[in-house]
């Protein structure tokens, strides 16, 4: 029997330790496999719970894939909106995921990280003369491509025409801003309905997504030709001072502050508020009577008009990619080929429109109960407003979160808000 | 476990020696047995220390970097001269003084009462401890919805019982979001105080109580000069614990609120996942997450050094 020695007991745990650390200092950057995929083969997916496609959609989709590819499972996980940029990143260095669903505020991001695969030279030379234009942002850094886009647009002007004949409002008055402001005013003076908008304007994405939709109709910028922060003067300053003043005059929802865009919908189905900004979703949401109170009553229109005639929606596309990390990626483009196809999209176009603009032409989506969606998604494909397309997204739209709060909640005047936020920005930008 | 490693002795060498012999031959079971928590101890706790330390002192802004530029201390020298930063170090402490507070204060009062001889005792102790047996995530979705703005069910009931107009904003402004916040996580907590206390509160003999009472001490008097002079070592281990509990309070934030309204509940464990994960500014976490620690550290020996017994040593 040997005895051990205080050195050799004290030697065990950096035994032990080396042990733990060496498998993780394997973990070095992407470690693709042969792509091949001569065997069954599993893929991991991450797509987001809520809007656009539902989570029986998504699996709907998977269940034909699998019978068109036997050899390949799949197996989705489904996380908030909220959570999808932090899961993709976290669970990067472990190479957890093929294929990930990604917004189109993170290109430049994933991209310049090496997160995502670049498949520019895998897509066939007729898909780019039928993709809408409008969606390649959302998987495109420096013109190369890192995915393909999935669900197209931008969010959509709806309002109740209902709440706005009981109130003797014209629905023509809705083209402009200074129209939606008038008629918000009316509704509220004829007792119609207590705060006839209601926004996302939560600490949150989503409250960007609103001010950028704003901002574009002011004729405002995020950034100017330098890159430098512009969105504190001009047009960003009037669309700010527009939000504050609609929840001074108490037409917009006081808890917008704290709404994402699904608080929003609820809002709006329940028959509390006559105009809001959302995405498509909410529009076939209205019309089903087991969660709706104002079915056949909501209309999509496109974004309102500011003072200078424009009247973009943000860009709010979203696009499948493969990861860097992936051990199949060619199973994985398979996957993400057939999720992004036009026949697929075609079976689902009650939740998400396709991407493609031949699709357009389908009777599914010109004479169907979409049409009137479809009408407005397409009017506002060609002007959409991107939010600013930089490695530092999230850190910038932090800032801009930040300084649209503490004008809207805080009660700091908007110029000063938004200086601050401006000079935090270019702080973030020159790093 | 302890274990004595051949350390000779001169009064029974023979006794020694059998003894030795046996610990001898008992070490590699001993290491076998501890094996598997070393190193769960190690992969757990350790090398995240130790790898959150070295990212720390480095310029880590990917996941997938494999190359990094040794920054010394520059990513602290940056957080401690960043006003943002002091501000979620202020919203913290004031989170973290608060619950803390209404924790302690609330647990002893429900101790106290847990510790009555009453009817169904058992019932009331069961019922306390349902609130802290829910996982955080769900209490905290369950107060999100709660005090939602618009469908709330405070709101609702308040409205049904005609005790409010129009619905209310709960969690409306930055500062009162903190403290509502705060007082959620209260909620949560306080019952796993009481449990703390009461089990201390139980130790305390009648025979005191009673001859306090023989020399004409009421129920006040008697709380005040024996339950909690002789509470004081539990008191100290709630204080402590709960301090750095609160300190690093983020999941209850991230369900609620996301650190808005304008800021109010940004904390500074939300700070540092903002840094490291939305930002992939790696680096700048990891030191911030050491700083939490150090502020954590100072916290508790101020603690400790407050509740020394009369003894001398600490409580």
């Amino acid at each position: 029997m040997h005895s051990i020695s205080r050195r050799r007991l004290l030697s065990l745990p950096l035994v032990l330790g080396a042990a733990a650390v060496l498998p993780g200092c394997a973990v070095s950057g992407p470690s693709r496999g042969s792509g091949g995929s001569s065997g069954p083969v599993t893929l991991n997916a991450l797509f987001m719970k809520q809007a656009s496609y539902s989570e029986d959609d998504i699996r709907g989709m998977l269940a034909a894939f699998r019978k068109a590819h036997p050899d390949i499972t799949v197996q989705p996980t489904f996380v908030a909106y909220e959570a999808l940029h932090d899961k993709i990143v976290i669970s990067a260095p472990a190479g957890t995921y093929d294929v990930v669903l990604i917004d189109c505020i993170w290109p430049a991001e994933l991209a310049s990280k090496n997160m995502l695969l670049d498949v520019t030279d895998r897509y066939q030379r007729t898909w780019l003369d039928d993709i809408l234009p409008g969606t390649l942002g959302a998987i495109t850094y420096k013109d190369r491509r890192y995915g393909m886009p999935w669900i197209p647009g931008g969010k959509i002007f709806f309002y109740n025409t209902r709440m706005l004949k009981d109130a003797g409002v014209d629905e023509t008055a809705m083209s402009t801003w200074d129209g939606v402001l008038d008629a918000a005013r009316t509704l509220k003076a004829k007792k119609i309905v207590e705060h006839p908008m209601v926004w996302s304007w939560a600490h949150a994405e989503a409250m960007v997504c609103d001010y950028a939709q704003l901002l574009g109709a002011f004729g405002g910028r995020f950034l100017d030709d330098a890159g430098k922060a512009a969105f504190h003067q001009g047009g960003g300053l009037q669309a700010l001072e527009w939000m504050k003043r609609t929840l001074d005059e108490g037409l917009s929802a006081p808890s917008s502050t704290k709404l994402l865009e699904d608080d929003v919908k609820k809002v709006v189905v329940q028959g509390d508020a006559a105009i809001a900004l959302n995405w498509d979703y909410m529009y076939s949401e209205s019309n089903d009577p087991k969660q709706s109170k104002i079915v056949g009553e909501l209309k999509p229109a496109v974004s309102p008009k500011g003072p200078g005639g424009q009247g973009p929606a943000v860009d709010g596309s979203m696009g499948l990619s493969v990861t860097a990390t992936s051990k199949h990626p060619d199973a994985a483009w398979q996957l993400v080929a057939f999720l992004c196809g036009k026949e697929n999209q075609l079976q689902y176009v009650e939740r998400s429109l396709p991407v493609w603009d031949s699709a357009y032409e389908d009777p599914k989506l010109t004479s169907g109960a979409q049409a009137p969606l479809v009408a407005a998604d397409k009017a506002q494909y060609g002007s959409l407003i991107e939010r600013p397309q930089v490695v530092q997204y999230n850190a910038v739209s932090q800032e801009i979160q930040a300084g649209l709060q503490s004008c809207l909640v805080g009660g700091t005047p908007a110029a000063q808000a938004l200086a601050d936020a401006a000079a935090k920005v270019n702080r973030v930008i020159g790093g | 476990m302890s274990l004595t490693l051949r350390r000779p002795t001169s009064t029974a060498p023979r006794t020694a020696g059998a003894r030795r012999g046996k610990v001898e031959r008992q070490w590699p079971l001993a290491l076998a047995l501890l094996a598997p928590a070393m190193v769960v101890v190690f992969g757990v706790v350790l090398y995240p220390m130790g790898r959150t330390l070295v990212l720390s002192l480095v310029d880590a802004t990917s996941a997938l970097q494999t190359e990094f530029t040794f920054s010394g201390l520059s990513n602290y020298t940056a957080l401690l001269s960043n006003s943002e930063f002091w501000a979620t170090v202020w919203r913290t402490a004031v989170f973290t003084v608060f619950s803390t507070a209404v924790e302690l204060v609330v647990g002893l009062l429900l101790a106290q009462f847990l510790n009555q001889r009453i009817r169904g005792q058992w019932f009331f102790r069961s019922l306390v401890v349902l609130a802290w047996a829910l996982p955080t995530i769900v209490s905290a979705n369950m107060w999100r919805w709660i005090l939602h703005p618009e469908y709330g069910a405070l709101n609702g009931l308040l409205m049904h019982l005609g005790l409010l107009d129009s619905y209310k904003d709960w969690i409306g402004g930055p500062t009162q979001a903190l403290f509502v916040v705060a007082l959620v996580d209260a909620w949560k907590t306080t019952p796993l105080v009481a449990i703390l206390l009461l089990a201390s509160m139980q130790t305390i003999g009648d025979d005191v109580y009673e001859a306090a009472a023989m020399d004409g001490a009421g129920a006040v008097r008697r709380f005040l000069s024996i339950t909690i002079p002789m509470l004081k070592p539990a008191i100290a281990v709630v204080l402590v614990l709960r301090t750095i509990e609160a300190f690093k309070v983020f999941d209850i934030i991230y369900i609620m609120t996301r650190g808005g309204p304008d800021s109010g509940t940004t904390t500074i464990a939300f700070y540092t996942y903002l840094q490291a994960f939305s930002n992939q500014e790696f680096s700048l976490g990891s030191a911030a997450a050491y700083l939490t620690v150090l502020f954590i550290f100072v916290l508790s020996l101020v603690y400790l050094r407050m509740l020394r017994t009369d003894s001398g040593g600490t409580a």
